[in-house]
């Protein structure tokens, strides 16, 4: 396999992967937004297929579809949590009338 | 029948055989049921009582036809129904119930008097707040008593028999509150068990050599062919057989049961009960349940002997029941209880059963006891009609006139009394008796007994005619007026007395239908009966003894009414006799210093063993014990305590610590999963550096 007109290395594509990462992560981390946390854990998803993508391309053997599956996958289940998160945010929102985690601390030991 | 399978009787030869079962157990259901009655279901209680005892003195009634028919059309009527009620391995435990004659006569006998006890007792027990109770262990006893005639296996018999000690036990202390009534019940089933440890000796015996407790079995049963020929064949020592020596160890238990010497003590004890009881367990029928044992075990005891010869067995018994008679005659002379005369009289009676037994045979001790049975419950009755009438007096010497008083006790009492002297030709007691002495006069081996008897006939004429003499004759030296007792309590007197003076019919040497029923022979009414050698004389003889002792009874007793603490007018004449006889020939006073002495020392001795020796060790044992544990327990609290308390706080602080990472806020613990993964991600970097 070659590489003709692939003029951007794997190491980019891995580095936007990893900045986006760091942004979910921040993002999930510091928001005291639970909509905006759950974004922030969409990207970090994201990032995580990105680089599935990238390894498969740059990979032994791009001509099987393996990493685009992997991928689609992926998202395919990320819809599916990122449906549960919201429903969880609504149902704890019409409980307790906020959204503001750092309200949320009931959930301990 | 051995190999038929468990509860599942064969077919039996006939219809009442095979529901003859029911005779005993309508009463024990009676029981049962009454025993489920609220205490003051006085009617329902005594309805239940008579009425299930109805149906099993009609039930023997039929019975009894049944086998007179066969024995009439010249058949032997020995019909039984056994069955298996356990098996353990090739061993098979059978029990069964028969009918036979000696089983009809006594199935009808003891649900007849059984019945007019019953009858009896509603009036006697009216005001007794326990009525229910008292009719709950009667028909009890009534059902275990009919069990013990019916039943065609030792083991069975066995069970009844010691059903029925225990509601001799119960009734005999009724009146619990009484001390006296608790010790006497308590004597009553203590001695009698003496008695049973030998009895079920002899039924263990029985069933390691023949391998069946079964009496009658087609050939195969204990008392049968086969068995009694091995057993025969068999010696165990001093002259005896082993059928002789078990049918000693059976006598045993009959000893303990019908109060034979030397365990005659407990029953003149027994009338603490209410004297129904007296009447129908301690007189008529349980005490009789020793005769009609030996009765019933009487081809082991008499196998081996001679035509007219005996075994050493039947001697022992003859002995023992000889001597019983004349000994409790003699101690009846000089008793002031009116039951307790009674007592000894019934004692000294079951002495000639006995000895007819030894003597003459099943019939001869069987007729005796039949028509004892009707004279005797009768006189208890009396007695007890004379102690209702008296306020519930039992002192002879402070009664006295109450011929006039009370007629019908005591024209009832009279023929009670006569047919237990045994006055000439009208009274059973006089055949039965004759019957006796006839065989005791026959006996080959020793004159003794024919003797002995002989005086105890004119001792039993003489207390009794002394007793009657103290009642019914002089005035009243009591405190209150007597009064005559209610038509239920006079009413089986009159059948009772009926029945004292019929029974001798059956019985006379001119037709001798009971003897020859017993001992399947036909019978045939014959006045040459009378003329037999020697029976004239011994007829004269016994009159005459009879009236000797009535004569001299009433030439000392007769309407002198002495004060009650004047002393007997045969105290004055021979004081020297006197004595023992009042203090009942010091039986119980041996007893006290030898037995009860022996087992009151050992149980001293066990006492200061348990306390010193074995109560020592055991505080040594504690002692060490506890010096262990609080040597442990220093350990614990100032070692093991120490660590473990200390591991203790340190975990909890720890928790403490930690609990404080989940503090409930998701973002946290996000936070820390990031510096985790920071932290592993720079591990790995660090790792994989070249």
């Amino acid at each position: 396999m070659t590489s003709v007109g692939m003029t951007t290395p794997l190491a980019g594509y891995l580095l936007v992967a990893a900045m986006l990462f760091a942004i979910g992560l921040a993002g999930a981390l510091v928001r005291r937004n639970a909509i905006l946390v759950l974004i922030g854990i969409e990207l970090m998803l994201n990032s995580a297929n990105l680089n599935l993508i990238a390894f498969w391309r740059y990979g032994p053997h791009p001509e099987a579809l393996t990493g685009m599956m992997f991928a689609i996958f992926s998202i395919a289940v990320a819809a599916a949590e990122a449906a549960v998160g919201l429903g969880l945010v609504i149902a704890i929102h019409r409980h307790t009338g906020t959204t503001e985690l750092d309200k949320i601390n009931r959930m301990k030991g | 029948m051995q190999e038929s399978a468990a509860f599942t009787p064969q077919l039996a030869a006939s219809t009442i055989t095979g529901i003859l079962w029911l005779i005993p157990v309508a009463p024990m259901i009676a029981s049962g049921v009454i025993a489920l009655l609220k205490q003051p279901r006085r009617k329902t209680a005594a309805a239940l009582a008579i009425g299930s005892l109805s149906i099993s003195l009609l039930l023997s009634l039929i019975a009894f036809c049944h086998v007179v028919a066969g024995w009439a059309h010249g058949s032997v009527v020995r019909e039984f129904v056994n069955f298996t009620w356990f098996r353990f391995g090739a061993t098979a435990v059978d029990l069964g119930w028969i009918l036979d004659p000696l089983a009809a006569i006594m199935i009808v006998m003891v649900s007849f008097v059984g019945l007019l006890i019953f009858i009896y007792s509603v009036g006697y027990m009216a005001h007794d707040e326990n009525f229910t109770r008292f009719f709950c262990f009667l028909s009890l006893f009534a059902g275990a008593m009919l069990g013990v005639v019916i039943s065609n296996s030792l083991l069975l018999l066995f069970m009844c028999w010691e059903i029925v000690g225990l509601t001799s036990y119960l009734l005999i202390g009724f009146w619990y509150q009484k001390p006296s009534a608790a010790a006497a019940a308590k004597k009553a089933f203590v001695t009698t068990r003496v008695g049973d440890v030998f009895f079920l000796l002899g039924i263990v015996w029985l069933f390691s050599q023949t391998g069946t407790l079964l009496f009658y079995n087609h050939g195969v049963g204990s008392l049968e062919g086969l068995a009694l020929v091995n057993l025969l064949s068999q010696h165990a020592g001093l002259g005896l057989s082993a059928a002789g020596a078990i049918g000693l160890l059976i006598f045993a238990g009959a000893v303990g049961k019908s109060g034979q010497l030397p365990l005659h003590v407990w029953l003149p004890d027994a009338m603490e009960g209410p004297t129904p009881v007296s009447a129908l367990i301690h007189a008529a029928t349980m005490v009789a349940a020793g005769v009609y044992l030996v009765a019933r075990v009487y081809p082991l005891m008499s196998t081996g002997a001679a035509p007219h010869g005996t075994t050493v067995a039947l001697t022992v018994v003859t002995w023992v029941g000889a001597s019983t008679a004349v000994f409790a005659a003699l101690i009846a002379v000089a008793q002031n209880d009116i039951k307790r005369i009674l007592a000894y009289s019934t004692i000294s009676q079951l002495g000639y059963m006995m000895a007819g037994l030894g003597l003459g045979g099943v019939a001869v001790g069987m007729f005796h006891l039949i028509t004892h049975a009707f004279f005797k419950a009768l006189l208890f009755l009396g007695a007890g009609s004379v102690i209702h009438g008296c306020h519930e007096e039992q002192d002879i010497r402070r009664m006295g006139g109450l011929r006039a008083d009370m007629p019908l006790t005591f024209l009832t009492y009279a023929i009670g009394m006569l047919a237990l002297c045994g006055f000439p030709l009208l009274f059973s007691g006089f055949w039965s008796k004759d019957g006796i002495l006839e065989a005791a006069k026959n006996w080959d081996i020793s004159k003794g007994p024919f003797y002995l008897l002989v005086f105890g006939a004119l001792l039993t004429a003489f207390y009794m005619t002394r007793q009657v003499c103290y009642v019914f004759f002089g005035h009243w030296r009591g405190h209150e007026t007597a009064h005559e007792s209610p038509k239920v309590m006079t009413l089986p007197l009159a059948i009772l007395a009926f029945f004292a003076i019929a029974l001798g019919v059956i019985g006379t040497p001119v037709w001798p239908w009971f003897h020859a029923f017993l001992d399947n022979r036909t019978a045939a009414f014959d006045l040459h009966g009378f003329v037999e050698p020697g029976l004239m004389q011994l007829m004269l003889l016994s009159s005459l003894v009879v009236f000797v002792g009535l004569g001299l009874g009433w030439r000392l007793y007769g309407n002198k009414s002495p004060k009650p603490e004047a002393p007997d007018a045969l105290e004055k004449s021979a004081p020297w006799l006197w004595a023992p006889l009042r203090d009942r020939l010091y039986v119980d006073e041996i007893y006290g210093a030898t037995v009860i002495a022996f087992y009151a020392r050992w149980a001293r001795v066990a006492d200061w063993l348990d306390r010193r020796v074995w109560g020592g060790i055991v505080a040594c044992i504690t002692w060490l014990f506890g010096l262990w544990a609080r040597f442990n327990r220093f350990l614990d609290i100032n070692w093991v305590d120490g660590g473990f308390d200390k591991t203790c706080e340190e975990i909890s602080t720890g928790g403490g610590l930690l609990s404080r990472v989940e503090g409930g806020r998701v973002q946290n613990y996000l936070r820390i999963l990031a510096a985790a993964i920071a932290v592993l991600a720079a591990i790995l970097l660090w790792s994989s550096r070249p």
